[in-house]
């Protein structure tokens, strides 16, 4: 029997602001399903680094996060512009974000570093002009 | 130190969860940059910051931190506020600027953090 359990979530692009809420619903629905703060924490912060990445690059997407019984996999899908050089893009302190994200916080090429970072498993795949799909886990 | 003791030695003005100051805190970060806040991981409890926007809320959240000083006297929006609220956050603000802040803490016993590698 399968008794994984699934959420799915849009992305709202337009609004720099507003990034994040599906990371924070994300983080009410785990503590729920009594998920351990730690696990809990890393979830959160590789979505929401995800998250604030489609808002910046790509206007938004789709993410799914699916909690299974030894994992959980985030997957965040968008048809932004595709990563020319996933490599390039993997090291700290390389962004290709504008100024104004800066301003706000982020841009400073940490985001991905940070995905990887707080899961165990990451794969990225990209295509210019057609759009980029993360895949991340997070044993439990 | 509890997030009142906080609250004097920095001369803090309160700004929402006032109910919540005699929580204890463990540790602080000072940054404006918060995906330098999301690396610097665990019970850190505390940010201070200059920024102003809705994800310096957001980020605490996502770090289950209870507490953010803004240095510089800066405000927060309404927005912010209620974000802050809703989760369960202390929000305070001090003239102090952000090396001041974090040197008072830092001196009175409240430590940073070791980078997650």
């Amino acid at each position: 029997m399968n008794n994984n359990v699934v959420f799915n979530f849009n992305v709202d692009g337009e609004d720099f602001t507003s990034a994040g809420q599906a990371s924070v619903n994300v983080k009410k629905n785990l503590r729920q399903l009594g998920i351990s703060p730690e696990i809990i924490r890393r979830v959160s912060i590789a979505m929401y680094e995800g998250e604030i990445n489609m808002v910046i690059h790509a206007g938004g997407g789709e993410a799914t996060v699916t909690v299974e019984e030894n994992c959980i996999d985030i997957v965040l899908k968008d048809t932004g512009p595709g990563i020319k050089n996933i490599e390039q893009a993997m090291q700290e302190g390389f962004s290709t974000a504008p100024d104004n994200i800066r301003s706000l916080g982020f841009g400073a090429g940490m985001g991905l570093p940070n995905m990887k970072r707080y899961t165990d498993e990451m794969k990225i795949t990209s295509e210019v002009g057609v759009g980029t799909t993360v895949f991340m886990r997070i044993n439990l | 130190m509890k997030i009142c003791t906080m609250q004097e030695l920095l001369n803090a003005k309160v700004i929402c969860n006032e109910e919540l100051l005699g929580k204890h805190v463990y540790s602080a970060c000072g940054s404006d940059m918060m995906s330098d806040v999301l690396a610097y991981v665990k019970d850190q409890a505390v940010l201070l910051t200059g920024l102003v926007n809705p994800q310096v809320i957001r980020t605490a959240e996502m770090m289950d931190m209870v507490c953010i000083v803004f240095v510089r006297s800066k405000e927060p929006t309404e927005q912010m506020i209620q974000l802050a609220k809703d989760s369960g956050i202390v929000l305070m603000a001090t003239d102090k600027r952000m090396y001041e802040a974090c040197g008072i803490l830092y001196a009175n016993g409240l430590v940073g953090n070791k980078v997650k590698k």
